[in-house]
C-alpha cells in the first residue's frame, strides 16, 4: 500500500488489513504465488533453462496437462535439486514440488493441474549450487476447475 | 472409496546402460481439494494424495509433493538414467497417512 501511514487512522488501518486478509482468503493473488515461491527458492531466478509446456487454451480447468523440463546435465556436479510449480490464480497457488537426485538423468516432468480461471503457471528450478531459473506460461481457462 | 485407489505404472522392463527411461505413473484418487461444496452447500473436506517417492535399489530418484491443485487421478511422468539392473519402488501417501506401493523391475544390459 502506498498511502502514507500518518494519514490513515487506526480504524482505517484495521479495516484495510481486514480487507486484504478477506480478499486473500477469497482468492489467490499473483503475490501469494510469488510469496510461496520466494519462501522456497531464496534469490532471484533468471528467465532461462526452464521450459514450461501447457495448452494456450484449456477448455476444462479440471485437468490441464502440462510439462516442465529443465536444461541440466543431471550429473553429481550439476543437477536440478528441486522444481517448484505454482498456479497464480488458484485459491491455493502451490501445485507441486519435485526433488530430484542425479539418478533421474533428465529433469523433465509431466502432471495435470486444476485451474480455477485464466492464469499463469510458474515453474522455478533450484540447482544444487543454489542457482535459480524460472519460466511461466499463461493458460486461458474456459470452464474453471474449482468448486462444484 | 479407498478400495478404488489403485496405482498404475508404465515403465520399460529392459534398458541399455546409460539410457534414459521414461517412467509414467497414475493413481486413481479423487484428490478432493477442500474447496468444493457438496449438494447441501457444505465444504467437502480436503483429501488428497500428497506425496510420491520413487527409489531405485533403495536410492532416491525423485520425490514429489502434491498440493490440492493437482487434478484427480494424478498422472505423473519423469525420467531415470538406467545404470544397473534393479527395482524401482513407488510409494504414494495421502492426507490420512494411507499409502500404496508399486514395484517395477528393470533389466539393464
Amino acid at each position: 500500500m502506498t498511502i502514507s501511514s500518518s494519514l490513515i487512522t487506526r480504524r482505517g488501518a484495521l479495516a484495510a488489513i481486514a480487507a486484504v486478509i478477506a480478499t486473500r482468503q477469497a482468492m489467490a493473488t499473483p503475490e501469494s504465488a510469488r510469496e510461496w515461491l520466494a519462501g522456497l527458492a531464496k534469490g532471484t531466478p533468471q528467465d532461462a533453462k526452464v521450459t514450461l509446456k501447457a495448452p494456450e487454451i484449456a477448455e476444462n480447468g479440471m485437468a490441464v496437462p502440462f510439462s516442465v523440463s529443465v536444461d541440466s546435465e543431471m550429473s553429481e556436479k550439476s543437477y536440478v535439486k528441486a522444481l517448484y510449480i505454482a498456479a497464480d490464480g488458484n485459491p491455493n497457488p502451490p501445485v507441486a514440488i519435485y526433488e530430484f537426485s542425479p539418478l533421474a538423468g533428465k529433469a523433465e516432468v509431466a502432471l495435470r493441474v486444476k485451474l480455477s480461471q485464466t492464469q499463469n503457471l510458474i515453474a522455478v528450478a533450484e540447482m544444487n549450487d543454489g542457482t535459480l531459473y524460472r519460466a511461466s506460461r499463461e493458460v486461458k481457462v474456459t470452464i474453471g476447475g474449482c468448486g462444484g | 472409496m479407498a478400495d478404488d485407489i489403485k496405482p498404475r505404472l508404465r515403465v520399460p522392463a529392459t534398458a541399455r546402460k546409460g539410457e534414459l527411461v521414461e517412467i509414467k505413473t497414475l493413481i486413481t484418487h479423487p484428490m478432493e481439494s477442500g474447496q468444493r461444496k457438496d449438494a447441501e452447500g457444505k465444504l467437502v473436506p480436503r483429501m488428497i494424495v500428497n506425496a510420491l517417492t520413487v527409489t531405485f535399489n533403495g536410492k532416491p530418484v525423485v520425490n514429489v509433493t502434491l498440493e490440492p491443485a493437482v487434478a484427480a487421478n494424478p498422472y505423473m511422468s519423469f525420467f531415470m538414467r538406467a545404470q544397473e539392473s534393479g527395482t524401482l519402488k513407488f510409494t504414494w501417501t495421502d492426507d490420512q497417512k494411507n499409502s500404496w506401493t508399486a514395484e517395477s523391475k528393470l533389466d539393464v544390459s
